[in-house]
């Protein structure tokens, strides 16, 4: 996701597309992106520690953007 | 004196850079970025173009290619680096440049020729021009937008970093109108602008030649024992 701090003229431009179909009660918007990454890891701890290295290495430009971890369990 | 232009899958200003680098007088090359050597460059120019197709950021991926370590050694030992807009993004991925490109401001793609002045002469990349010359050079580029942090946006401004600043419209939404800036050590060069496109008189003007005249100058001078 953009930080904070910096202009997001993507989410400006969806912003002022919902004002104009009448949802009115956004008060802002955001555009970042999310990547789903399937991994085999024993735990959670595990994946989310992997995905924590990649987002800091190659997935997120720390000058621009933050970012979030989720682990979802799959069978 | 021996110039290497990287070449990425996907670049597409690197026969432009060559030429532009070959009239100056170096000896051009072609470096393959699989490759781990620059063979002997001297210095090293990164062109234009959307390395790796742009995916995930522009230049994300193009940094871990073997090209780079190189390159990093070459811009560590003081040579001088230049990356030319989608160079630039790569040089700033790798950290070898403060501050990040950004999607432009107004959400287009712009191409068109812009204003900008050279407000640092002391790179290797920009000597050869007067200080605070206005040249008109073409942009070509989705995302262009020049940010960094407050601080680091200040530090560029008090150690006068900032090579080329937009001026008479900024094309991008550049955080001070930054075209351009150098490392701390004001070896490696980064500009959004394309002076290649803008080498040649049968393009217009030739404005943009003095950024390849430069640097061969700053070889032919550090060849005298400074380096």
């Amino acid at each position: 996701m953009p930080r904070a701090t910096l202009l997001d003229p993507q989410g400006q431009a969806v912003e002022h597309a919902l004002t104009a179909l009448g949802f009115e009660r956004v008060a802002g918007v955001r555009v970042g992106r999310s990547l789903l990454l399937a991994m085999d890891r024993p735990n959670r701890a595990a994946a989310e520690h992997d995905a924590r290295a990649m987002c800091q290495r190659l997935l997120a430009n720390p000058v621009t953007e933050d970012f979030t971890v989720a682990v979802r369990e799959v069978p | 004196m021996r110039v290497a232009v990287a070449q990425f899958p996907g670049s597409n200003c690197d026969a432009d850079t060559l030429r532009a680098v070959t009239r100056a007088g170096a000896d051009g090359y072609y470096v393959w970025h699989r490759e781990a050597s620059l063979q002997g460059a001297d210095a090293v120019v990164l062109p234009g173009g959307f390395a790796y197709g742009d995916y995930l950021r522009a230049g994300a991926i193009a940094r871990f290619s073997p090209v780079m370590a190189a390159v990093r050694e070459l811009a560590e030992s003081g040579g001088p680096v230049l990356g030319i807009c989608n160079g630039f993004q790569i040089l700033c991925e790798a950290g070898l440049l403060p501050g990040a490109l950004m999607r432009n401001a107004g959400l287009t793609f712009v191409s068109r020729p812009v204003q900008v002045r050279v407000e640092a002469t002391d790179t290797p990349f920009t000597l050869a021009y007067e200080a605070g010359a206005i040249i008109e050079m073409p942009v070509a580029h989705g995302e262009g937008r020049y940010v960094a942090p407050a601080d680091v946006i200040s530090a560029l401004e008090h150690q006068r970093q900032v090579v080329l600043r937009y001026v008479g419209g900024n094309p991008n939404g550049s955080m001070n109108d930054i075209a351009g800036v150098t490392n701390g050590g004001r070896n490696v060069v980064g500009i959004m602008p394309h002076p290649e496109r803008a080498a040649d008189a049968a393009l217009g003007h030739g404005l943009g030649a003095k950024f390849f005249e430069s640097v061969v100058q700053n070889l032919a001078l550090s060849r005298g024992g400074v380096r």
